[in-house]
């Protein structure tokens, strides 16, 4: 009894007593924008995050209605290479990135270590602001011309040819990093200072290590994509030779800086998926977490091991050939913690007391589709191999399998997870479990598709293709329909339940962490009084059947 | 434009056609199978896990076993020799790739936006399509006369960047006689997908006749001449004879047409005209197009262009 005692004072579920709860503390848009509750912060990226979302998936779909015949269906090539690239930057800038961290990290990370708020909350604030002025300059570009480099903004293409709005895309998403690096600072910090007593490291739910691998990434790699996208901008304005030839720079240059912060981004984005899909896995099996300590030291050998393999997105980009040796095997020893992840993944599942309920039917999806995405990469980590599949389909496919088989799968999942937390409401299971069945076979539709195409040798960003790659090409894009009504339904379930979904309890899924000991939806400070904590996040044979699931 | 083809005779990967082909498909393989095996087994035991732990009450007693050393030590360590020697297969292949025999017949490539020109020893220039000797290692000198690109020969499982200011190479010892596709695979602007070539491997003679042949058929008519330097020059690849706006304005109904310029000037299309476009292309770009054309100077001589001319002539 004595391992929940100290919690228990602090279950409240619709005690209506006391603190009134966060989303009513305080009426009118003003409260809002100038609140510095990391809740209603986390509330707000959320809607941002998802708003980004919905554009970057609009662009996708235009980018493959293009692609369903071999030239022009429906736009120019301008305007095909103006959509791929906004649905990337939009994607990677806007979406993907801030996703986990800032809506759900924000919401959960303050009451997951027992404190009020984070450790700066009017940071907190000025970040979100900061992503905001950013968002808008890059999303400015949609009015001012477009954007028509890539993502990547490879020189001297963007630099010196380009006639689109590349300085308005490059500044924000510059304005967007300092965002990325003050959020990361404020939990690292959180997670230092803040933590309840009892709450030991070990005893933290492995979203929060997640998230401080993530932070840690964010604070040491933004600072070099900032520096690089100033040297384009600079160089675009002013003509000054850092990356062109034609002045007397190195465009080979520009890939290592770009890289240098974009492959450890890879990992911002990541990261926080698995964190994710520990909690899903171990609370909807009820069960401890198999190897509780590897896979919180993974996240952290990932985060630090992932600085090291740059290079291997420029295989064939003219370094060296030792450069290049040396990042492929870098990149098969940073392979390893993620196998492991996925294997203790799996162990959490044996002996555990599996619902299916809608998150968890999202992390059976991350694990197959991840699984997916892990294993291709190693076709594109050798040398060789590589030489064939480089700038081809089969590298969007194996991206998109870990960025949205992964990520955005995990983010889903977690969104289904904690929306009772974060709102109060129940949503419909069927609605939720239909979404991921159809994110399911219409992701793998798509994207499987994409496998044959690079393997057969179809280039990445082709406007036209060769006639004898239409029929895999149909198909991919029948694939895009069913997905992108995959995640509409998901959308539309959580919205629905906001108007008519049940009232949700304090604890609907059994979970042990200090986020289903308080109030749905929390109050303002999170909890009544500071808890005291005595076990860890997962010890479900110890603390199973001394509480009340609802 | 006639577009290359990618012959494919497997269910995976495109035909082998060079001696690299087949080393590279292995490391392919041999990922492939690995990938194979750890995915079954790992949807396997996923999906046994979720069938036998099915909740079946609120009480289920579930598991206390919190980790296993032996265990974790385990999938870390057989993975990672796997992938070791992932890493090696991968390395071989590659280590072929970069070093070409120092016998290799040398060919200079530059890449533009949106043509590949092939310059031969003899200094024949052909733009858009490269002809090999068969069995015979050909190394490629690349360099880029703007942004980046990159030369990808999917049946022969080549591919390097070329890059403005730096010659990167490439090797390759062609196994099948017959047409292959060349693409390019590091976007370079709104012409990216139409920057192909065709590559050609011959039979040694056929390949020295080929050779012999590029200077032009001298018999024909200039118009004739013309249409077929059309074609072979790509100016096919941005400029259309039916009326249809490409990359840039169309050439039917061209000569003695009144063009606007970007600068607002006009000027009436004529044989002058013509000839400045083709040598300098930025001279003068015609209002609405973006002022992307390479120029030809080097590429077309003189008869080649008074051919061109009187082709456009006809172009109605």
């Amino acid at each position: 009894m004595s391992q929940t005692a100290t919690v228990d004072h602090v279950v409240a579920p619709d005690s209506g007593k006391g603190a009134v709860d966060y989303i009513r503390n305080g009426k009118g848009i003003v409260s809002w924008l100038t609140t510095i509750d990391h809740k209603r912060i986390g509330l707000m990226y959320l809607g941002s995050v998802v708003l980004a979302f919905l554009v970057g998936g609009l662009f996708a779909l235009a980018v493959r209605l293009e692609l369903l015949t071999p030239s022009r269906t429906i736009m120019s090539a301008a305007g095909y290479n103006q959509a791929y690239t906004l649905h990337g930057a939009v994607m990677v800038f806007l979406f993907i990135i801030p996703s986990i961290p800032a809506s759900l990290g924000n919401f959960l990370i303050p009451i997951m270590v027992g404190a009020k708020d984070v450790a700066f909350p009017k940071l907190n604030l000025f970040s979100l602001y900061i992503f905001w002025i950013g968002a808008l300059i890059t999303l400015s570009s949609l009015v001012l011309g477009g954007i028509d480099t890539g993502w990547t903004f490879y020189v001297p293409y963007s630099s010196r040819v380009s006639t689109t709005a590349v300085v308005n895309v490059t500044l924000g998403a510059f304005i967007m990093g300092f965002s990325s690096i003050l959020t990361g600072l404020n939990f690292i910090v959180t997670m230092h200072k803040l933590r309840a007593p009892g709450m030991s490291w070990y005893r933290m739910p492995l979203l929060c290590w997640a998230l401080y691998a993530t932070s840690l990434v964010q604070i040491v790699a933004t600072p070099v994509l900032g520096i690089t996208l100033l040297l384009l901008i600079f160089e675009r304005a002013f003509q000054i030779g850092i990356f062109d030839p034609a002045l007397g720079g190195d465009p080979v240059l520009f890939q290592h800086f770009f890289w240098f912060y974009s492959h450890p981004a890879v990992y911002i984005m990541i990261l926080p998926g698995f964190g994710i899909i520990s909690e899903l896995i171990a609370v909807h099996s009820r069960r401890k977490v198999f190897g509780y300590k590897a896979i919180a030291f993974s996240s952290v050998a990932i985060a630090l091991i992932g600085f090291l393999v740059w290079g291997h997105h420029m295989f064939v980009s003219g370094q060296s050939e030792l450069a290049g040796t040396i990042f492929s095997f870098l990149t098969f020893i940073v392979a390893i913690p993620s196998g492991i992840k996925v294997f203790n993944w799996t162990s959490t599942l044996w002996g555990g007391s599996i619902k299916l309920d809608t998150p968890m039917l999202y992390a059976l999806v991350f694990l197959i589709l991840f699984t997916i995405g892990g294993l291709t990469g190693v076709f594109l980590g050798m040398l060789g191999v590589d030489l064939h599949l480089h700038d081809t389909y089969f590298v969007v496919a194996h991206f998109h399998y870990v960025m949205v088989g992964g990520t955005a799968v995990a983010f889903f999942g977690g969104l289904f997870h904690w929306w009772p937390k974060m709102t109060g409401k129940m949503y419909s299971e069927k609605g939720g479990a239909v979404s991921a069945i159809l994110v399911f076979i219409g992701f793998n539709m798509t994207f499987f598709t994409q496998f044959f195409l690079g393997s057969r040798g179809m280039p990445r960003r082709y406007y036209n293709y060769l006639d004898q790659f239409q029929p895999l090409h149909a198909f991919s894009t029948v694939g895009s329909w069913v997905l992108g009504a995959g995640f509409a339904l998901g959308i539309v379930t959580l919205l629905v339940s906001l108007k008519n979904g049940k009232q949700a309890p304090a604890n609907p899924w059994g979970g042990l962490s200090l986020e289903w000991q308080t109030a749905s939806p929390p109050i303002t400070e999170n909890f009544e009084s500071t808890p005291v904590v005595t076990h860890g996040a997962y010890d479900y044979p110890l603390a199973q059947g001394q509480k009340e699931h609802a | 434009m006639n577009k290359p083809h990618i012959n494919i005779d497997s269910f995976w990967l495109p035909r082998q056609s060079s001696t690299l082909a087949e080393k590279v498909d292995f490391g392919y393989y041999a990922a492939y199978w690995t990938g194979i095996v750890f995915f079954l087994l790992i949807t396997g035991a996923t999906v046994y896990l979720v069938l036998k732990y099915r909740r079946r009450t609120e009480k289920d007693k579930t598991s206390p076993i919190a980790h296993n050393t032996a265990l974790e030590v385990t999938w870390s360590l057989i993975p990672l020799v796997i992938l070791i020697w992932l890493f090696f297969v991968g390395l071989r292949s590659y280590v072929y790739a970069s070093v070409a025999p120092a016998e290799s017949y040398e060919i200079k490539v530059t890449g533009e936006m949106y043509l590949w020109t092939f310059i031969y020893p003899d200094g024949t220039a052909v733009v858009n399509e490269l002809a090999v000797p068969k069995g015979r290692p050909v190394k490629l000198i690349m360099s880029s006369k703007d942004v980046l690109h990159s030369l990808y020969i999917p049946e022969f499982r080549v591919k390097q960047d070329v890059v403005p200011g730096l010659y990167t190479t490439i090797w390759f010892n062609a196994t099948n006689a017959g047409d292959t596709a060349l693409l390019c695979t590091e976007y370079c602007g709104s012409g990216h997908s139409d920057m192909l070539a065709t590559v050609k491997v011959l039979e040694e003679s056929d390949f020295e006749k080929w050779i012999e042949q590029q200077s032009g058929p001298s018999d024909l008519p200039p118009e004739e001449l013309g249409k077929l330097l059309y074609a072979k020059k790509s100016c096919a690849t941005c400029h259309s004879v039916d009326g249809s706006p490409m990359q840039g304005p169309t050439f039917k109904g061209i000569f003695g047409r009144n063009e606007e310029f970007s600068d607002g000037s006009r000027v009436a299309v004529d044989e002058n005209y013509i000839r400045e476009s083709i040598l300098n292309p930025q001279a003068k770009v015609v209002k609405g197009f973006p002022a992307v054309m390479p120029t030809f100077r080097g590429l077309l001589k003189d008869r080649e262009i008074d051919a061109l001319i009187a082709y456009l002539k006809t172009v109605k």
